[in-house]
C-alpha cells in the first residue's frame, strides 16, 4: 500500500488486550463536583442512547435526551429478536474474549478496526452482568443459570436471549435506568423532537436544533457535547425491516456540518423476510433465520412456471443453495443466501405475485420429523407467517425474500467514538467502527450497549476534562444562523405545493436502491443509479406535496424532510459502492468474484475504511481513507462450498 | 375490495371532533390495517387535504406505538395483536369500520387518532427499574434464578406500553400496565430491595395521573396484545397493601 492514511483513529499504544485498560487509566477524569456543570445532549433513546444518557446521568452530568417517538421505550432497538452476544464462556465450549474478537473481525470480512472490536469483546461480559442486575428476564436453565444458544452460525453458544424479544427486554432495562435518572433530575427527556441540525461553534459541536413534532416549533439546545445515537439508514431502501420512522436525518445533517461518513455502502440484507405483496406495502417483516435449519430453499427450474408449488414435481425444482454449496446448503451466510435469491428471481424463476420470492419448504422436514417437532421448533413463526400472508406453512411452502436490515456504515468515529467534529460523538448503529463490512447475528445489541454503558462514560469525560469547553448558550449567532437555515428549508419544502407525495418519491428511490445498490452491485448499475437519483431529487423539489401547516403535527412534513436526506445519502451510497471495486461482506461487486462466483476481496487496494467528506452543496464529496491493519486476525478468505 | 371508514377527526386538543366518512377502494387483503390507512392518506394528500394523523413505528407488534379503537375495541376485534398486526383479509367487501383514538383522561388527545401517553413514562420513572448504576453489577451467574420465576417475570415484562388496557377499561385504569411492571420485579431477586417502595410510588403516581381504579372488568386482559394476565393486578394490590405496613 502506498496510500497514506489521512484519518487518525487515535488507537492507544500497547498490546491489543491492554489498550482499553491502559487508555482508561490515561484518560483524564472530570471531578465529581464538576460533572453537573457539564450539559450533554443525547439524541436518540435506543440501546445506545438510553444506556448512554442513563450512565452519564448516574455519573452526575446534566443530560438532555431527545427522541422522535412519544416515549423513549419505543426506539427501534425494541424490535431486535435474536439475542446478545458475550464472551462469558458459561457453556465451557471454548469461548473467550479473544474468540469473540476473532469471530467479529473475521465476520466483518476484515473491514473493521481491530482495537475497537477487541474492546467490544472485552466489555461484552459487563453488559450481561449489568442487564441481569437490572432485572432483564433472560432465558434460564433448570438449575437457575443463564441459558445460551448458538446464533448465526457461531461455533460456540454465546448468545443470551429473552424469548424472541431480547431487544425489547434490553431496551426496557436501559429505559428503566433512564427514567430513574429523569426522576433524579440528572436527565431531562424531550420526546417527540426531531433533530434537524447540529450547531457548531468554534469548530466544536455545541448544540442542536430540533423540531417539536407536536407544535411544529423549532427549539434550540446548547451543550458541551452532543452524542448521536440515532441508528442506521436501512429505510433509504424504503422497504426494510426497520421501523417506518427510522431515518438518517440527524446523522446526515451532521455530515453536512463536517462529520465524515464512513463506508455508506456497507449494508446488510437479511435473507429470511416475508416478501412484499404489492405497491402499498410499508415495511418488511423479518423471520428468524433459524427457519433455514429445517426449511429447504427452492424455485422452479423453468422460467415463469406458475403452477402451485405442490404441483411442481421434484425433478423440476431447483434447490439452488444445496446444489451450489453442498457443504453448507441452506445454511450459507446471510449475504450469500440473499444474493442467490435475487439471482434466481432476476432470471425469471422467482415465485409469488411479484416474482420476487423463493420457496422455503418444510415438507421434507415434516415428513422426516413429524408435524409436532416442527411445530415445537417454529410454531410461533409459522403462526406469524400464516397471519401475515394467509398461507399455512404446514400445507404449502413459505415464501421468503431478502430485506435490508442493518447498516454497518455510519458516521466515522475514532477510538473514543468522536466524529471528525470535536465534541460530536456517534454511538451504536449510527457509527461505523465495529462491524466492518458485515455484522454477525446478536452483535448489534452488544455494540449499542457497549458504547453507551461502558465506553462513552470514559471517553466523554476525557474530552470534557481535556477541552474544557467555554460556556455557550443559544443566543450565540451560530444558533440563530442554524435555526434560520432549518426554518428556511422547511418553508421551501412546504412551498413546493406539487402533486407527488413524499412516500411516492421514497418508493421510487427505494426501487433504484434495492435494484442497483442492493445485494449485488455492478459498475453499470451504480452509474445508472447515480444518474437516476438526481432525476428523482429534481422531481422531489419540483413536485412535492405537503398538505397542512408546518406549525402543527404534520407527518407528511416529517417524511418529506427525511426523504430529502435519503435522496442525498442514497447517492453517496452508490458513489461509495462504485469506488470500492472489490467484494467484501455485504458489499458484492459483480466485477470482483472468483471463478466460482464467490466474493473476491482486494486487500491490496481496499483494506481501508472509505471516509467521505462533505464539500458543500453541488460539489463532489471527497473520499478519504482510514487504513486498516490486521495484526491479530490475519485476513483469510471465506469458503462455504 | 372496498371498505367504508368512519374515522375520528379532531384538529387539536381543544378543537371539536367528529366521525368523518371515507371510502378506500382497491384494498388488498394482504395489506395491514395501517397500510390501508396509508392508502387513504395518500389519496387525501394527493387531493391536498390534511391526512388522518395516527401513530405507528415498528409495524410488527413490539414498539407499542400504534393503537386505535376499531369498531369499539382497542386494537380491533381479533384480539391478541396490536393494530399494526391486523390484516385486511379479516374484513369483507363493503364493511364499515369505525376508527377512534385510545380515549382516557390521562391520555390527552393531540390530533385525530394521536394521544399523549407520557403518563406511562412518569409512572415508570417512579420505580419501573432496579436501581443499579452501570459498572456496579456482579457476575450474571452469581445469583441463580429458578427458571419458572424467570418465565413468570418474562410474561409480565412482555408489556409493550401501548395503553390498550387503559382505553378498554371503563374506569380508564392503568392497573394492568402498572401491575405487570411491579410483578416482573416481584418475581425476581433483583427486585426485592425496592419491592415495597416501588409498589407504593408507582401506584401513587398512577393515581395522581388521573387513571381510574380497577373494578375487575377484565377488559384490559381481553384487549392486551401480549395477553398479559389480570393476575398481575391482584399482585399489584397485594404488593401495595403490604407496602403500607413495610418499613421502607
Amino acid at each position: 500500500m502506498t496510500k497514506k492514511p489521512t484519518l487518525d483513529a487515535k488507537i492507544p499504544e500497547g498490546a491489543i488486550d491492554e489498550k482499553w485498560t491502559k487508555h482508561k487509566f490515561n484518560m483524564k477524569l472530570v471531578n465529581p463536583a464538576n460533572k453537573r456543570k457539564h450539559d450533554v445532549i443525547v439524541v436518540g433513546s435506543g440501546l445506545a442512547g438510553a444506556s448512554a444518557a442513563a450512565s452519564l446521568g448516574e455519573l452526575g452530568y446534566n443530560v438532555k435526551c431527545f427522541c422522535i417517538q412519544d416515549s423513549p421505550r419505543r426506539a427501534h432497538s425494541v424490535a431486535a429478536q435474536g439475542g446478545i452476544n458475550a464472551a462469558k464462556n458459561y457453556q465451557n465450549d471454548g469461548d473467550s474474549v479473544h474468540r469473540l474478537f476473532y469471530d467479529t473481525v473475521k465476520g466483518g470480512d476484515f473491514r473493521s478496526r481491530e482495537a475497537n472490536v477487541h474492546r467490544l469483546a472485552e466489555v461484552s461480559n459487563s453488559i450481561i452482568d449489568q442487564c441481569v442486575a437490572q432485572g432483564v428476564p433472560f432465558a434460564r436453565e433448570y438449575g437457575g443459570t443463564l441459558s445460551n444458544r448458538s446464533f448465526g452460525g457461531a461455533q460456540v453458544s454465546r448468545t443470551f436471549y429473552a424469548r424472541g424479544q431480547t431487544g425489547q427486554q434490553l431496551l426496557l432495562g436501559a429505559y428503566g435506568s433512564l427514567m430513574r435518572q429523569v426522576d433524579e433530575g440528572t436527565v431531562e427527556m424531550f420526546p417527540r423532537r426531531e433533530m434537524l441540525d447540529l450547531v457548531v461553534v468554534d469548530g466544536k459541536a455545541r448544540g442542536i436544533i430540533v423540531r417539536n413534532l407536536v407544535s411544529g416549533e423549532l427549539e434550540e439546545y446548547a451543550a458541551d457535547a452532543v452524542l448521536l445515537c440515532t441508528g442506521g439508514y436501512s429505510t433509504v431502501f424504503y422497504l426494510s425491516t426497520n421501523a417506518v420512522n427510522c431515518n438518517p436525518t440527524a446523522a446526515w445533517r451532521c455530515y453536512k456540518k463536517g462529520a465524515h461518513f464512513a463506508n455508506p455502502c456497507f449494508t446488510q440484507i437479511h435473507p429470511t423476510c416475508i416478501p412484499r405483496f404489492g405497491e402499498t406495502q410499508s415495511k418488511l417483516t423479518l423471520m428468524s433465520e433459524s427457519l433455514r435449519n429445517d426449511g429447504r430453499v427452492w424455485v422452479p427450474k423453468r422460467k415463469g412456471d406458475d403452477r402451485k408449488p405442490i404441483d411442481i414435481p421434484e425433478a423440476e425444482r431447483d434447490y439452488y443453495l444445496e446444489t451450489k454449496y453442498p457443504a453448507f446448503g441452506n445454511l450459507v451466510p446471510r449475504d450469500i443466501a440473499s444474493r442467490n435469491a435475487e439471482d434466481v428471481c432476476k432470471q425469471g424463476r422467482g415465485v409469488g405475485p411479484t416474482g420476487y420470492a423463493v420457496y422455503l419448504d418444510f415438507a421434507e422436514a415434516i415428513n422426516r420429523l413429524g408435524k409436532d417437532v416442527i411445530a415445537s421448533r417454529y410454531g410461533n413463526l409459522f403462526a406469524m407467517y400464516h397471519e401475515i400472508t394467509g398461507d399455512d406453512p404446514y400445507e404449502t411452502p413459505m415464501m421468503i425474500y431478502p430485506a435490508p436490515h442493518y447498516t454497518m456504515g455510519g458516521l466515522w468515529v475514532d477510538y473514543n467514538l468522536m466524529t471528525t467534529i470535536e465534541g460530536l460523538f456517534a454511538l451504536g448503529e449510527a457509527n461505523f467502527s465495529d462491524h466492518g463490512a458485515n455484522r454477525l447475528g446478536a452483535s448489534a445489541l452488544m455494540q449499542g450497549l457497549a458504547d453507551g454503558y461502558f465506553v462513552i462514560p470514559y471517553t466523554l469525560g476525557n474530552y470534557l476534562a481535556t477541552e474544557k469547553p467555554a460556556p455557550v448558550n443559544t443566543n450565540a449567532p451560530e444558533f440563530t444562523e442554524a435555526r434560520k437555515q432549518v426554518s428556511q428549508n422547511i418553508k421551501d419544502l412546504m412551498n413546493i405545493k406539487g402533486k407527488t407525495t413524499a412516500d411516492e418519491i421514497h418508493r421510487q428511490l427505494g426501487d433504484i436502491m434495492i435494484d442497483k445498490v442492493g445485494m449485488s452491485r455492478s459498475e453499470a448499475g451504480l452509474k445508472e443509479a447515480l444518474e437516476k437519483i438526481p432525476e428523482i431529487r429534481k422531481k422531489f423539489y419540483e413536485d412535492l406535496c405537503i398538505p397542512g401547516d408546518a406549525s402543527d403535527y404534520n407527518k407528511e412534513l416529517e417524511k418529506a424532510a427525511r426523504v430529502a436526506d435519503f435522496l442525498e445519502l442514497g447517492e453517496l451510497m452508490a458513489r461509495d459502492a462504485l469506488e470500492r471495486k472489490e467484494s467484501c461482506g455485504g458489499h458484492f461487486r459483480v466485477e470482483s468474484q472468483d471463478e466460482e462466483g464467490e466474493a473476491k476481496r482486494d486487500d491490496e487496494n481496499f483494506c481501508h475504511g472509505a471516509v467521505w467528506k462533505y464539500n458543500g452543496e453541488g460539489k463532489e464529496p471527497e473520499r478519504l481513507i482510514e487504513e486498516l491493519h490486521y495484526e491479530h486476525v490475519l485476513p483469510s478468505n471465506r469458503s462455504y462450498k | 375490495m372496498k371498505v367504508n371508514l368512519k374515522i375520528w377527526r379532531q384538529a387539536g386538543p381543544d378543537a371539536p371532533g367528529k366521525l368523518v366518512d371515507y371510502t378506500v377502494e382497491n384494498v388488498d387483503p394482504s395489506q395491514s390495517f395501517l397500510e390501508m390507512l396509508d392508502s387513504l392518506n395518500e389519496q387525501l394528500v394527493k387531493k391536498g387535504e390534511v391526512p388522518v394523523a395516527f401513530e405507528s413505528d415498528c409495524r410488527e407488534g413490539i414498539c407499542g406505538n400504534c393503537g386505535l379503537v376499531i369498531n369499539g375495541i382497542a386494537h380491533g376485534e381479533k384480539g391478541g395483536c396490536t393494530t399494526c398486526e391486523i390484516r385486511m383479509r379479516q374484513y369483507k367487501e363493503g364493511d364499515t369500520i369505525t376508527v377512534e383514538p385510545f380515549r382516557a383522561k390521562a391520555f390527552p388527545l393531540i390530533k385525530d387518532l394521536v394521544v399523549n401517553r407520557s403518563a406511562f413514562d412518569r409512572i415508570m420513572s417512579k420505580g419501573g427499574y432496579v436501581a443499579v448504576n452501570a459498572g456496579s453489577a456482579q457476575d450474571a451467574n452469581s445469583q441463580l434464578i429458578h427458571r419458572d420465576l424467570a418465565e413468570e417475570a418474562m410474561d409480565a415484562a412482555a408489556c409493550i406500553g401501548c395503553g390498550a388496557c387503559v382505553a378498554a377499561c371503563p374506569n380508564a385504569s392503568a392497573s394492568l400496565f402498572v401491575g405487570a411492571k411491579i410483578s416482573q420485579f416481584t418475581w425476581l431477586p433483583q427486585g426485592q430491595i425496592e419491592r415495597s417502595t416501588r409498589a407504593k410510588k408507582m401506584v401513587t403516581q398512577m393515581d395522581s395521573e388521573g387513571f381510574g381504579d380497577c373494578s375487575n372488568h377484565a377488559e384490559c386482559e381481553a384487549v392486551c396484545p401480549k395477553e398479559i394476565s389480570i393476575a398481575n393486578i391482584s399482585r399489584m394490590r397485594r404488593e401495595f397493601t403490604k407496602s403500607l405496613f413495610a418499613r421502607n
